[in-house]
């Protein structure tokens, strides 16, 4: 019965379980602050693909924009995870 | 064929939003930079479980959206239904936001306390606005799916209002760990 649940519900999953690993990743305190949220943000920018690829199927787009979509999630990751380990500590 | 689900229109708002959060999202990490301690006193005053709820009550808006795009594309009956239950996530949002302010106001936490809370007031309330403006055109949604004599009508403007709502949640998950989980 689980694998004839719709796509989207699996997604929904995904992101759900993605959410409450970067929540728990937050309270972690073995693997280093630094550490963690360098994977909370890579975990973000994750179901941001995830939302625009599969929610507003962007997977469908013209390849123009998909490609669009994945630099712009590279740099925006690389830029924000710099400055966060730029921040003193 | 590859195609842009909807209106072509929605998608120059979409972009265009997309964009201009994405410089709201750096000049946060630059301003955190130059005062670091004031942020990190900030994010403690949070509530990370108020604000991880917000995310689940998106992320399940969102879904319930995908399912009322995938019924009326199938012309299946539920998916008014679907849209009402993704307008009651929203409306939720709002109420948990709500909370928040109000609880951090009587705090007397505002604006203008400290940067990091000038951030979190406009960053949050912008996407606020963004969430309202959403679940006004959810209930236009509702209305028309509810009310269309042919089930097909109302596609393009499902997968229209759609994928503006998708946008809101995308907006939030980035939001989330900004304010919420990033130390």
């Amino acid at each position: 019965m689980l694998a004839r649940l719709p796509r989207p519900a699996w997604i929904w999953l995904v992101l759900v379980l993605a959410t409450i690993l970067s929540f728990e990743s937050s309270l972690s305190s073995w693997i280093g602050e630094r550490v963690a949220t360098t994977i909370i943000l890579l975990v973000a920018v994750a179901k941001v693909r995830l939302v625009a690829m599969e929610f507003m199927e962007l997977r469908h787009a013209p390849i123009l924009f998909r490609l669009g979509l994945e630099i712009w999630l590279v740099a925006l990751f690389l830029t924000m995870v710099s400055l966060y380990l730029a921040a003193g500590n | 064929m590859p195609r842009l689900p909807g209106d072509e229109g929605i998608w120059v708002l979409i972009f265009g939003d997309m964009l201009v959060f994405s410089i709201f999202f750096i000049t946060f990490f630059v301003y955190r930079m130059q005062e670091h301690d004031v942020f990190v006193a900030g994010h403690a005053l949070l509530d990370v479980r108020l604000g991880a709820l917000n995310t689940l009550l998106l992320l399940t808006s969102s879904l319930f959206i995908a399912l009322a795009t995938r019924a009326v594309r199938h012309a299946h009956p539920f998916a008014a239904r679907w849209i009402a239950a993704a307008i009651g996530c929203g409306i939720c949002f709002c109420a948990v936001k709500a909370f928040e302010y109000g609880h951090k106001i009587a705090a007397g936490i505002t604006l203008n306390t400290t940067d990091f809370f000038t951030f979190y007031y406009m960053y949050t309330g912008i996407h606020l606005v963004h969430v309202l403006v959403g679940l006004g055109v959810l209930t236009l949604l509702y209305r028309r799916v509810h009310d269309a004599v042919e089930p097909g009508a109302t596609i393009k403007l499902v997968e229209s209002g759609g994928s503006f709502w998708h946008l809101v949640d995308l907006l939030w998950i980035v939001m989330f760990p900004l304010f919420y989980l990033v130390r």
